[in-house]
C-alpha cells in the first residue's frame, strides 16, 4: 500500500510532446515500474502516432478507454492547463496531477467551480494534485512528476509539502538517515489548488504503510492550521512539522503565488504555534525535520 | 502587479462604476492647467491634489491636499510633486512622487470600505464590505470584526443581487442609494474578474450629499500569471515604483526580493529559499535577500544572479543552496565558479549542494581554487557564513 498510486497504476500524459512533457515522461518511465504505467499520451494534433513507445491518443477519454488508465499527469503550458484539468475531469479519471507552474488564478478558480459542482451534481470525483507542484512518487514503485527518482528509498515515512525542493530535502534527510518513504506527495504553491495538507494528511493517517509523516508548509493562507486542527482530532501518527518564510515580510511573493502573507494568522509564526498547540513536533531548523521524525520511532 | 490610484479609476470607469472626474499630471504648471479645466467644464471649486504612488497611506503621510483656490492648487502640487512621501506603506526613506491626480472635491456624508478579492479556503470570490470607511481596514478587522461583511461568490454564476443588497444593507447604505450601491458593487465585481485581478479595493467607497454612491480611491493587484492576456493592464506598469534589483532579476527569470539584512542568498525553489533565509536567521544574522533562481538555471543565469546580488552595498556574505534534482550539481558549480570569478568575488561565499552529481559539484569548486566554503546542511551552512563574517 501507499497513497494515491503504486506500481499498477496506469498515467496518461497530457502535454507528452512539449518539450517538459518529453523530458519528464523519459524519466518517468526509467523509474521503478514506469515502462509498464505511462500508457498513454494526449495530443489531439498527433493522434495515432508515438512517443517514446507511448501511443497517443486524440483526447482524455480516448486514452482512458483504449488503456483503462485512471491517472493523468499534465505538462500542458499555463494558457490551457486549466482546460487540461477539466478534460481529465469530464474523462472521469481518479486523479489528475498538474505539474504546470503560472497558471493564471481565475482559470484554477473557474475550473476548481466546475469540478465541485459536477461532484455536488452526482458525478464522479477527480482529485486533483496541483498545480505549480513537483507531482508525487511511490519509491521503488512509480514516480509521477518532476522529483530526482534516486534520492528516495522505500519505506514508511510519509512526506507531504507545497514547495518542490523542500519535499526533496526532507526526503534526503529521510534516506541519508536510514528511513525511507511510503510515498511524498508536492501538493503545490498556488493559492487556488486541489488536494491540501488535509486531504493527505488523512490519506497517510489511513495508509497502514505510513508510520509517520513530515508535514511541510509556507506562509500564505489557512492549509496548515486546517491541518493540524484537523491531525490533533484525529492523527494516529507522529508528525514533525516545518513552515518556510519565519523571515519573509509581509505582502511580498516569494517567489509562489501562494507564498504572501495576507492578514495576520498565516505567519510562519502563527502556523507553527497551531501546529504546536495541535501535537505536532515543530521544528524552526529545516535541517533537522529527519533527526527529529526518527528520535519519535 | 500593482496600478496608480488614477489608472485604477480609470478601469472602474470602463466597466461601470462612479468615480470623481480627475486628471493626471507630471508637472505644477499641468496641474494648474488640470484644476483649470475641471473648474471650466464642472464649475469645480475645491479641487483635490493627491500624490499617486502605488503605497497606500498617502494622506497620512502628507501626500492628499484639498485646495480651495487654483493658487492653492499650484501650492500644494509644487510641495507635493517630487517629494519623498513616506507611508506605512514605503521603505523608511519613502517614493518619490513623480505623478499627481488632479480631482474634484466630493461631497462627503458617509465613507465605506469595499473590497474584492480570491477566497484560498472556499475557492471563491470574496466580497468584503463595511461600514467603517477611510481607516485602516487590517484594524478595523482586529478591534471590530463584525463591521467587515463578507458574502462568497460563486465565481460560475457571479455576483446576485440578493448578494450585493445584503452588502449595500449590511454596512448602512441608505434606502434612496441602495439600487446605486448594488449597480456599484456589481461593476466592481465585473471589473475585477474581467481585469484578471488578484485585488480591488475601494477605501473609501462614499455617499455623496447628493445620494450617489462613488469610488473615491481605487487599489488594484493583478496576478502577474495573468499579464500575458491583458496588455492594457501591462501598459500600466510604472517602474518607478519598482525596486530596480527585482526589475532586472525579472530579466532574466529570477524570483528576487529584497531584504534588509547582509547575507546575499541563490537557492533553488521558493520554498527551499524561504527554509535558507530562516535558517540564516535561526544562527543569528538576517538575509538580505530572497532568490530563486528556478529549475532550469544556467551558469549565465547563476552570473546574473551573483551581480544582482552584489549590487546591494550591505552584502557581506553570499550562501548558495541548491538542491540538484533535474538541475545538476556540477552544472550550478560551474556556474558558481564562473560568478565568482566574473564577479571579482570580494565576500566570503558558502556553497552546499545536495543531490544529483553533488561530489562531482564539490569537486568542481574544490578545483578552482577560489575561497569558496562547502557546507554539507543548510544549518552547516549558515554557521560557516556566519562565521566567517565575524
Amino acid at each position: 500500500m501507499s497513497i494515491l498510486i503504486d506500481k499498477n497504476t496506469k498515467v496518461i500524459t497530457q502535454g507528452i510532446t512539449g518539450k517538459t512533457g518529453q523530458f519528464h515522461t523519459e524519466k518517468c518511465q526509467e523509474y521503478a515500474n514506469g515502462k509498464n504505467c505511462f500508457v498513454a499520451g494526449v495530443n489531439p494534433k498527433k493522434a495515432g502516432e508515438s512517443i517514446f513507445n507511448i501511443p497517443i491518443y486524440a483526447s482524455v477519454k480516448e486514452a482512458k478507454s483504449e488503456t483503462g488508465a485512471t491517472v493523468s499527469v499534465i505538462y500542458v503550458p499555463p494558457a490551457g492547463a486549466a482546460d487540461a484539468i477539466w478534460e481529465a475531469c469530464e474523462a472521469d479519471l481518479d486523479l489528475a496531477i498538474c505539474i504546470t507552474e503560472g497558471i493564471p488564478v481565475r482559470d484554477m478558480l473557474m475550473v476548481r467551480n466546475k469540478m465541485k459542482k459536477k461532484v455536488a451534481g452526482g458525478g464522479k470525483e477527480t482529485l486533483l494534485l496541483g498545480p505549480n507542484c513537483p507531482g508525487l512518487i511511490t519509491p521503488d514503485e512509480i514516480k509521477i512528476g518532476i522529483m530526482p527518482g534516486h534520492i528516495h528509498r522505500k519505506g514508511r515515512i510519509g512526506v507531504v509539502s507545497r514547495s518542490g525542493t523542500l519535499t526533496y530535502e526532507a526526503v534526503a534527510q529521510l534516506t541519508e538517515i536510514g528511513l525511507g518513504q511510503s510515498s511524498a506527495v508536492g501538493i503545490g504553491g498556488d493559492p487556488i489548488n486541489g488536494l491540501k495538507h488535509i486531504d493527505v494528511m488523512r490519506m497517510f493517517n489511513e495508509d497502514p504503510e505510513t508510520d509517520a509523516v513530515i508535514m511541510i508548509g509556507e506562509i500564505g493562507g489557512p492549509d496548515e492550521a486546517d491541518a493540524a486542527m484537523w491531525c490533533k482530532a484525529n492523527m494516529k501518527k507522529p508528525i514533525v512539522g516545518f513552515i518556510a518564510g519565519v523571515t519573509a515580510p509581509a505582502g511580498k511573493r516569494m517567489g509562489h503565488a501562494g507564498a504572501l502573507i495576507s492578514g495576520g494568522a498565516d505567519t510562519a509564526e502563527a502556523k507553527l504555534a497551531v501546529m504546536e498547540d495541535c501535537g505536532f513536533k515543530v521544528t524552526r531548523n529545516p535541517s533537522e525535520m529527519a533527526k527529529l521524525l526518527k528520535a519519535m520511532l | 502587479m500593482k496600478i496608480h490610484e488614477y489608472q485604477g479609476k480609470e478601469l472602474l470607469k470602463q466597466f461601470g462604476m462612479t468615480v470623481p472626474r480627475g486628471i493626471p499630471c507630471f508637472s505644477v504648471d499641468e496641474a494648474v492647467k488640470a484644476a483649470e479645466e475641471l473648474s471650466k467644464t464642472l464649475g469645480t471649486k475645491v479641487w483635490v491634489v493627491k500624490a499617486q504612488i502605488h503605497a497606500g497611506g498617502r494622506g497620512k503621510g502628507g501626500g492628499v491636499k484639498v485646495a480651495k483656490s487654483l493658487d492653492e492648487v499650484r501650492q500644494y502640487a509644487g510641495q507635493i510633486l517630487g517629494m519623498q512621501l513616506i507611508t506605512h506603506q514605503t521603505s523608511a526613506t519613502g517614493q518619490k512622487v513623480n505623478r499627481l491626480l488632479i480631482e474634484e472635491g466630493a461631497d462627503i456624508k458617509k465613507e465605506y470600505y469595499l473590497a474584492v478579492l480570491t477566497d484560498r479556503a472556499t475557492q471563491k470570490v470574496a466580497i468584503m464590505a463595511s461600514s467603517e470607511g477611510g481607516m485602516d481596514i487590517e484594524e478595523v478587522a482586529h478591534a471590530t470584526p463584525e463591521k467587515i461583511l463578507k458574502e462568497f461568490i460563486d465565481p460560475l454564476i457571479g455576483v446576485t443581487d440578493h448578494q450585493a443588497l445584503l452588502l449595500a444593507q449590511g454596512i448602512g447604505v441608505p434606502a434612496a442609494s441602495q439600487a446605486d450601491a448594488v449597480a456599484q458593487i456589481k461593476a466592481l465585481y465585473t471589473c475585477y474578474m474581467e481585469t484578471d485581478a488578484s485585488l480591488a479595493e475601494i477605501n473609501p467607497l462614499i455617499l455623496e450629499g447628493s445620494g450617489k454612491i462613488k469610488a473615491l480611491d481605487a487599489k488594484f493587484n493583478f496576478d502577474p500569471n495573468a499579464l500575458f492576456r491583458h496588455p492594457e493592464i501591462v501598459a500600466y506598469r510604472d517602474l518607478d515604483e519598482e525596486d530596480p534589483a527585482e526589475i532586472e532579476a525579472s530579466k532574466f527569470d529570477l524570483a528576487y526580493i529584497s531584504l534588509d539584512g547582509n547575507i546575499g542568498c541563490l537557492v533553488n525553489g521558493a520554498g527551499l529559499a524561504m527554509a535558507t533565509m530562516d535558517t540564516i536567521k535561526l544562527f543569528g544574522a538576517e538575509p538580505a535577500n530572497f532568490l530563486d533562481v528556478g529549475g532550469g538555471a544556467t551558469t549565465e543565469k547563476v552570473t546574473e544572479a551573483f551581480k544582482i546580488m552584489l549590487k546591494n552595498p550591505a552584502v557581506k556574505g553570499i550562501l548558495v543552496n541548491i538542491f540538484g534534482g533535474i538541475m545538476k550539481c556540477d552544472t550550478i558549480a560551474n556556474g558558481v565558479v564562473t560568478a565568482a570569478r566574473e564577479t571579482h568575488l570580494s565576500v566570503p561565499l558558502v556553497v552546499r549542494m545536495k543531490g544529483t552529481n553533488e561530489d562531482l559539484g564539490k569537486q568542481i569548486l574544490k578545483d578552482s581554487g577560489l575561497p569558496i566554503i562547502s557546507a554539507d546542511t543548510m544549518a552547516d551552512a549558515a554557521t560557516k557564513i556566519v562565521a566567517a563574517l565575524r
